[in-house]
C-alpha cells in the first residue's frame, strides 16, 4: 500500500526534475561559464534517485504481493517463488516501461559525469535532448500504463505470470536488451547535439564511439537471452523463428553494427559525417520503433501482453515528433565539412567499411519489409498473411558469400591507400577451404554449389582470423575476435542447419519406438507438486544409432495460476551437440506428443556470440592510442 | 573530357543505384513467392480455386474433435459457421487443446481436407491471434 503510494509519487517528481532540468540547462546554455552548472548534476542525480526509488518500490509491492496494486494483481500470485516476484516486475508491459526510464534517467548521468572533456555546450544539448525522450515516457508512463493503479477492495489473489516468463534466462533478458535500446537514444541525443554545435569531428567520433560500442555489447548478448530462451522454452528445437519481435531486436542490431565500422572512419578521417548522424538515429528510431509494434499489439507474439490501442497511438505520435525534430535538426543544422578530402581510393579500409554498410543496410532492407510488409497489407486490404523463414533464408544467405569474404580481407587493407599483401597465403587458404568443404558437403545437401561456396567463404574468414589471432601480433585484436566470433557463428548456424535430425511421434507409457536405428523408449511418468504448478516428468531412454545409451526426462508443468500448461524441454548438452526432447499433452493422458531432435553444434552459436560481444569489450578497455 | 574524379564518382553512382533496384526487385521477387495467406474454414469453403500453395488457417478445434494415434493426430478446425478436416503430424505446442484457439500451416487436400505441416505456438491461454478472433466472427 505504502509502497504503491511512494512508487507513484517519486514517478511524478521525476517528471517534475525533467522540468526543471530543462530549465536550469537552457538558463546555464546562455551563460558563458566554461563548465556546467553544479546544480544540473545534482538534478540528474536526484531524477535517477526517484526513478530507482518508484522502482523499488514497485518491486516490494511485487515481493509482498500487494494485490491493491492493479500491475501485481494482474501479473504475480502469492505462490510464485520469490525470484520469479522479482523478475515479473519488468516481465510485464507498465514495469517494463518503468525499466525503460530507468535505464534513461541512469544513462544520461553516467553520460553527465562521464563527458567532462567535452565542450559545455554540446553536453548541455545533449542533456536536453535526451530530457525530451525521457519526458516523453514519464508522460507515456502517468497516462497510459500507471504501474501503481490502485485497485480497490482489494483481491486476495493475484491472477499469475505468464508461466513461459518464468524462467532465468527471461528474467534477465529484458534489462540486458533494454540497456542496449535505451543506450542507443543516448547516440541519437549526442548525435543531434553534435550536429547543433557542429562538433561532429575526429574527436566526438572517439567520444561516442564508447557508447555506441556499449549499447552494441548489451544488444548483442540481449538478443542471445532471448535467442536461448526461446529454444529450450518454445520447444520448436530452433532459436531463431524470423519472428516480427525478434526482428524488431535484429533491426537496430544491424544500424548499430554499421554505425559501429563508420565512427572508425569518422575517427581517422573525419569523413562520412552526415552518415554517421543518420545512422545514429535510425538506430534510436528503430528502437522506438520495435517498442511500438510490440507495445501497441500489432504483432502477434510472447511479448503482446495487453493491447491497448492508446498506448499505440501515443507511441506513434511520440515518434512523430521525435522523428520530424531530428530530421529537422539534420537539415537545419547540419553543415558538409569540406577540408578534408572525402574520395575514398577504391582499395581501403575506408571503402571496405563503406561496403560493409551496404550489407548491413540490405540486410536491414530485406528484414524491415518481411517484418513490416504483413502489417501494411492488413492495413490497406484486411488481407492477412505472414512471412515465413524462406524468404529471409533466400535474401539473406547467399549475400553472406561476399559479405564474409570482405570481412576476411577488409580489416587487412590500410587508411587512405593500400594494396593486398599476401596475396598467396590468402589465395592458397581460400583454396583449402573451398576443397575441405565440397568433401564434407558432398553427401549432405542438394544445393551442393551454394553451400560450398557460402561455407568455404566462413572457412576462410575463420582461417584468416584465427591465423591472425593465434600466429601474429595483429595491432587490432579486438576486431580479429569479433570477425573470428562471426565467422564460427555463420559456421555453426549452418553445419546446425544441415546436421540436424529430429523425430516426432505420439506414444504411450511403456512403449517402444524404433526410426531407423534410433530407439526411444518412454519408461514411466511421475509427478511432484511444486510451489505453484505440479509437475510431471516423463523418463525416456533413448539409444542412437552407436548405441549409446541417453536418459532424458522433460517435464510437463502444470500451473496453478493462470491454469497453463508449459513443457520444458530437457537438453543434453556437450561440445558436440545437444541432444533435446520434449513432450506434450495431446488429449487426456493416455498419448503424449514427443519430439525428439539431435542438434549439433548448438552450444557453439551462443558462445560465438559471446566471442563477437567479447570482441567489443576489447575495444572499449582498449587504449585509445592504438593504431 | 571530364576528368577522372567525376568519372569515378559517377560509376560509384551508378553501382548504388543498380545495387539498390536489384536489392528491391529481388526482395520484392521472393516475398511474392513466400508469403503465406491466412483463411478461415469459411473462406476455404467459399473459394473457386483450390491454392496450391501453403496457406495458414485458423479457428478453434472442435469439442471431442481430436483423435490420436501413433503417428498422427486428427481433428477439426472450426469458425462455428463452417469446419475443415486437418491431419498432422508432428509436435504440437502446449496450448493445443479442444475448445482452444488454433492456427494450422500446411497445405489444403480440397475443401474439407487440410494437411497440417506445423501448428503454430501460441504462449497464453486468453491470447487469440487476432486472425483466430477475425474468423471466428470476433467478440
Amino acid at each position: 500500500m505504502l509502497a504503491n503510494q511512494i512508487g507513484y509519487y517519486s514517478l511524478t517528481t521525476g517528471l517534475l526534475f525533467s522540468f526543471v532540468l530543462c530549465f536550469v540547462s537552457i538558463k546555464d546554455f546562455n551563460n558563458n561559464n566554461k563548465i556546467i552548472n553544479q546544480n544540473v548534476f545534482a538534478l540528474s542525480f536526484l531524477q535517477l534517485i526517484f526513478v530507482i526509488i518508484s522502482f523499488l518500490s514497485l518491486i516490494l509491492s511485487f515481493i509482498n504481493s500487494d494485490f491493491s496494486n492493479e500491475t501485481v494483481f494482474n501479473n504475480s500470485h502469492t505462490t510464485k517463488p520469490l525470484f520469479y516476484k522479482i523478475s515479473g516486475t519488468w516481465g510485464n508491459h507498465e514495469g517494463s516501461l518503468l525499466l525503460w526510464l530507468l535505464v534513461l534517467t541512469l544513462f544520461i548521468f553516467l553520460f553527465l559525469i562521464k563527458s567532462a572533456q567535452q565542450p559545455k555546450k554540446y553536453r548541455i544539448l545533449t542533456l536536453l535532448f535526451q530530457q525530451i525522450i525521457i519526458i516523453g515516457f514519464f508522460l507515456f508512463v502517468l497516462m497510459t500504463s500507471n504501474p501503481f493503479n490502485y485497485l480497490f477492495p482489494t483481491p486476495n489473489e493475484g491472477l499469475g505470470l505468464n508461466p513461459i516468463l518464468q524462467d532465468p534466462a527471461l528474467a534477465i533478458h529484458p534489462p540486458i536488451l533494454y540497456l542496449g535500446y535505451v543506450g542507443s537514444s543516448i547516440i541519437f541525443s549526442a548525435s543531434l547535439a553534435a550536429v547543433m554545435q557542429n562538433y561532429i569531428s575526429k574527436e566526438w567520433g572517439q567520444h561516442i564511439k564508447k557508447w555506441v560500442l556499449i549499447s552494441w555489447i548489451f544488444l548483442s548478448i540481449g538478443i542471445m537471452l532471448g535467442s536461448i530462451w526461446a529454444y529450450y522454452e518454445l520447444g520448436w528445437g530452433g532459436f531463431w523463428f524470423w519472428d516480427p519481435v525478434e526482428n524488431v531486436s535484429l533491426m537496430p542490431w544491424f544500424t548499430l553494427t554499421a554505425l559501429l565500422h563508420c565512427i572508425l572512419v569518422l575517427e581517422r578521417r573525419e569523413a562520412l559525417t552526415s552518415w554517421v548522424v543518420i545512422l545514429s538515429i535510425t538506430t534510436f528510431t528503430l528502437s522506438m520503433c520495435g517498442t511500438f509494434l510490440v507495445r501497441s499489439g500489432m504483432l502477434n507474439s510472447v511479448h503482446t501482453f495487453a493491447n491497448d490501442p492508446a498506448r499505440g497511438i501515443f507511441i506513434l505520435i511520440f515518434l512523430f515528433v521525435l522523428i520530424s525534430l531530428s530530421l529537422g535538426i539534420f537539415f537545419f543544422f547540419h553543415k558538409e565539412n569540406n577540408k578534408v578530402s572525402k574520395n575514398f581510393f577504391w582499395l581501403s579500409k575506408e571503402t571496405s567499411i563503406l561496403i560493409n554498410n551496404w550489407f548491413m543496410m540490405y540486410f536491414l532492407s530485406v528484414v524491415l519489409i518481411g517484418t513490416v510488409y504483413p502489417i501494411f497489407l492488413d492495413v490497406v486490404s484486411a488481407e492477412k498473411i505472414s512471412v515465413g523463414p524462406p524468404f529471409y533464408q533466400k535474401l539473406i544467405t547467399p549475400f553472406l558469400v561476399p559479405f564474409l569474404l570482405f570481412m576476411a580481407f577488409g580489416p587487412k587493407l590500410k587508411w587512405i591507400k593500400s594494396k593486398i599483401e599476401n596475396k598467396n597465403s590468402l589465395f592458397i587458404f581460400f583454396i583449402i577451404s573451398v576443397v575441405l568443404i565440397f568433401f564434407i558437403l558432398k553427401n549432405l545437401t542438394t544445393d551442393l554449389l551454394f553451400y560450398t561456396t557460402l561455407i568455404s567463404a566462413a572457412f576462410f574468414l575463420f582461417f584468416i582470423t584465427s591465423k591472425e589471432l593465434f600466429f601474429q601480433k595483429s595491432n587490432n585484436t579486438s576486431q580479429t575476435v569479433a570477425h573470428f566470433g562471426f565467422s564460427l557463428l555463420i559456421l555453426s548456424i549452418l553445419f546446425n542447419g544441415f546436421l540436424s535430425s529430429e523425430i516426432t511421434t505420439n506414444i504411450k507409457v511403456g512403449e517402444r519406438y524404433d526410426y531407423e536405428k534410433i530407439e526411444i523408449f518412454f519408461e514411466k511418468i511421475e509427478e511432484e507438486k511444486k510451489s505453484n504448478f505440479i509437475s510431471i516428468i516423463g523418463y525416456f531412454k533413448i539409444t542412437d544409432e552407436d548405441g549409446k545409451i541417453v536418459q532424458l526426462k522433460p517435464e510437463l508443468r502444470i500451473y496453478n495460476q493462470p491454469k497453463i500448461i508449459t513443457s520444458e524441454a530437457d537438453i543434453k548438452t556437450t561440445l558436440l551437440e545437444d541432444k533435446f526432447l520434449v513432450m506434450n499433452i495431446v488429449k487426456g493422458d493416455e498419448y503424449f506428443n514427443i519430439r525428439y531432435q539431435v542438434k549439433p553444434f548448438m552450444l557453439w552459436i551462443w558462445i560465438s556470440v559471446l566471442i563477437i560481444s567479447f570482441g567489443g569489450l576489447m575495444t572499449l578497455f582498449k587504449k585509445n592510442n592504438e593504431k | 573530357m571530364y576528368g577522372k574524379k567525376v568519372k569515378l564518382r559517377f560509376f560509384f553512382l551508378v553501382l548504388i543505384l543498380l545495387s539498390v533496384i536489384l536489392s528491391v526487385f529481388l526482395i520484392l521477387q521472393s516475398l511474392k513467392e513466400n508469403v503465406i495467406y491466412f483463411q478461415s474454414p469459411s473462406e476455404i469453403k467459399s473459394l473457386v480455386e483450390l491454392d496450391k500453395k501453403k496457406i495458414r488457417v485458423g479457428g478453434m478445434v472442435k469439442e471431442q474433435s481430436i483423435n490420436i494415434n501413433s503417428n498422427e493426430i486428427k481433428f477439426i478446425i472450426t469458425d462455428y459457421k463452417n469446419e475443415i478436416n486437418v491431419t498432422y503430424s508432428g509436435a504440437v505446442p502446449n496450448l493445443f487443446s479442444e475448445g482452444k484457439g488454433v492456427v494450422a500451416e500446411g497445405f489444403l487436400k480440397d475443401k474439407n481436407y487440410f494437411l497440417a505441416t506445423k501448428i503454430l505456438a501460441k504462449h497464453d491461454e486468453n491470447y487469440m491471434p487476432p486472425e483466430v478472433n477475425k474468423a471466428i466472427g470476433g467478440k
